[in-house]
């Protein structure tokens, strides 16, 4: 119910589809889903996103309309699809967030610290990161997960992403797998994507990032990665690092071929 | 002739090479999650990169061989401390608790309060609670179905010790080897199990 308040507040604009939902129906998050089919929340991440794209900010003041996502200085169509890739000018692997995160050092002069500060929102912090993550992927929707191999540096980071996503340890010995490489697996009612096979790779990396109902807010790829290892009883990944982009890369590249769809509409 | 020893050669060269690379990943993985993870309360980052035996053996894509498997579970089997008392059951209303807790040792918890067992995540176990995950076998009328021998209340102590005593690289966390449940929790979880009493026997 907080949710659905937090819709009504936040989006006027879909305050008809929650009202119909306020009846307490079963299958709550199916049928809100299907009432905002044509209105996902995440839009006004994504305008806004689209806003901040465009602004002139940092000590540079320019906009970040010149970030090459991997596709060419400025192109975003697609570019998200393609990520995580290799970068030559940093020649480094490097996923969205990471990549966000050096245009707006490079193009806008921010400091790392400043380029990385309040990647996630909080309540009375508003997270920068967030609608441009919205507004970036949102310009994939409808093209195919196309993540390549070709360069020794992707194919390394997606050997290590495996690695990290097999290795067992902490006080419960879980790893990613322990949860997700297996068919048909639930934890409580929470239906688990295996995420080693096609089908479900797909389904569960081409809807994220997701407007999550459950949080009112747009939540991007590391966000949903932290809470898995939060849940793992690993300790806490460092906001774009290297390793957060091995295991990004691994998931991204066992989903290619499926068609992007995100940002989502999330429990 | 000479071919076949040549594609040979080359076989042996190529498995080599892949070894060693995948060693090789094993290693900037580890170094990774030395560099690109930090404790935070009770979830340190010591806990994870210093692998134990079963950790580091459960670490791959590929299953353990049968032989490898079998003479993990016999080391793990040796970890199992038995209660000291002699006495296995605690109370089955306590056990419900922690059979529903997943709180403890995550990153967001708070260093030294009480851990749950979560085992509803994996297992049904009452009939009452209808969200059960499905991981892990059913565990609804654990007790009327087995009894409560000598052999079953040890053999069950044993298997929430530490589930690889069984069956290695379980998914089962190792509830008393990894000090997740204290004594008396291991004993209320029992009861739930076991005692005649706990919904779970009805």
């Amino acid at each position: 119910m907080r949710h659905i308040s937090k819709v009504l507040v936040g989006a006027a604009g879909f305050a008809a589809a929650a009202l119909a939902l306020a009846g307490g129906q079963s299958d709550e998050i199916a049928k809100y889903r299907q009432l905002l089919a044509d209105g996902n929340p995440a839009e006004l991440w994504e305008m806004r996103g689209e806003e901040l794209w465009k602004q002139k900010a940092g000590p540079n003041n320019v906009s970040l309309e010149q970030c090459d996502l991997g596709k060419g200085p400025g192109v975003l169509k697609g570019a998200y699809a393609e990520l995580p890739r290799y970068f030559k000018d940093t020649k480094k692997v490097m996923d969205l967030e990471q990549r966000l995160m050096h245009c707006r050092m490079t193009l806008q002069g921010l400091t790392a610290e400043q380029a990385s500060a309040q990647p996630f929102s909080a309540t009375g912090k508003a997270s920068d990161i967030e609608p441009m993550v919205a507004y970036i992927t949102s310009q994939s929707r409808g093209i195919k997960m196309n993540v390549a191999m070709s360069h020794p540096e992707e194919k390394r980071a997606y050997e290590i992403g495996k690695k990290l996503f097999y290795y067992r340890g902490g006080s419960h010995d879980f790893a990613c797998a322990s949860c997700h490489s297996a068919d048909k697996q639930r934890i409580r009612m929470q239906d688990l994507p295996n995420l080693t096979v096609k089908a479900d790779a797909q389904a569960a990396y081409a809807t994220w990032p997701a407007y999550r109902v459950s949080q009112g807010e747009v939540r991007t790829m590391q966000h949903r990665l932290n809470d898995c290892f939060r849940q793992q009883r690993f300790p806490e990944p460092v906001y774009a690092s290297e390793a957060i982009t091995a295991v990004t890369m691994f998931l991204a590249r066992n989903a290619n071929g499926g068609v992007y769809q995100g940002p989502a509409l999330k429990r | 002739m000479k071919q076949l020893k040549t594609i040979m050669a080359i076989a042996v060269l190529l498995c080599g090479g892949s070894a060693a690379a995948a060693d090789k990943y094993a290693q900037e993985a580890a170094a990774l999650l030395k560099a690109d993870f930090k404790s935070k309360g009770p979830a340190t980052l010591e806990r994870v990169t210093e692998q134990d035996e079963a950790q580091k053996a459960c670490s791959s894509a590929t299953p353990l061989p049968a032989k490898k498997a079998k003479a993990l579970e016999e080391a793990q089997l040796k970890t199992v401390k038995y209660p000291a008392d002699g006495s296995y059951l605690g109370d089955w209303k306590a056990g419900e608790k922690i059979a529903q807790s997943g709180r403890g040792m995550q990153s967001s918890d708070k260093v030294g309060d009480p851990n749950g067992g979560n085992c509803y995540a994996c297992h049904q176990v009452s009939k009452e609670e209808i969200s059960f995950g499905n991981i892990g076998p059913s565990l609804y009328q654990y007790g009327k179905l087995r009894g409560d021998s000598e052999a079953i209340l040890k053999y069950t102590w044993a298997k929430l010790y530490n589930a690889q005593a069984f069956n290695a690289c379980s998914r089962m966390p190792r509830f008393g080897h990894n000090g997740v449940l204290t004594e008396q929790q291991m004993k209320d979880v029992m009861a739930l199990l076991l005692d005649p009493q706990s919904p779970v026997n009805k």
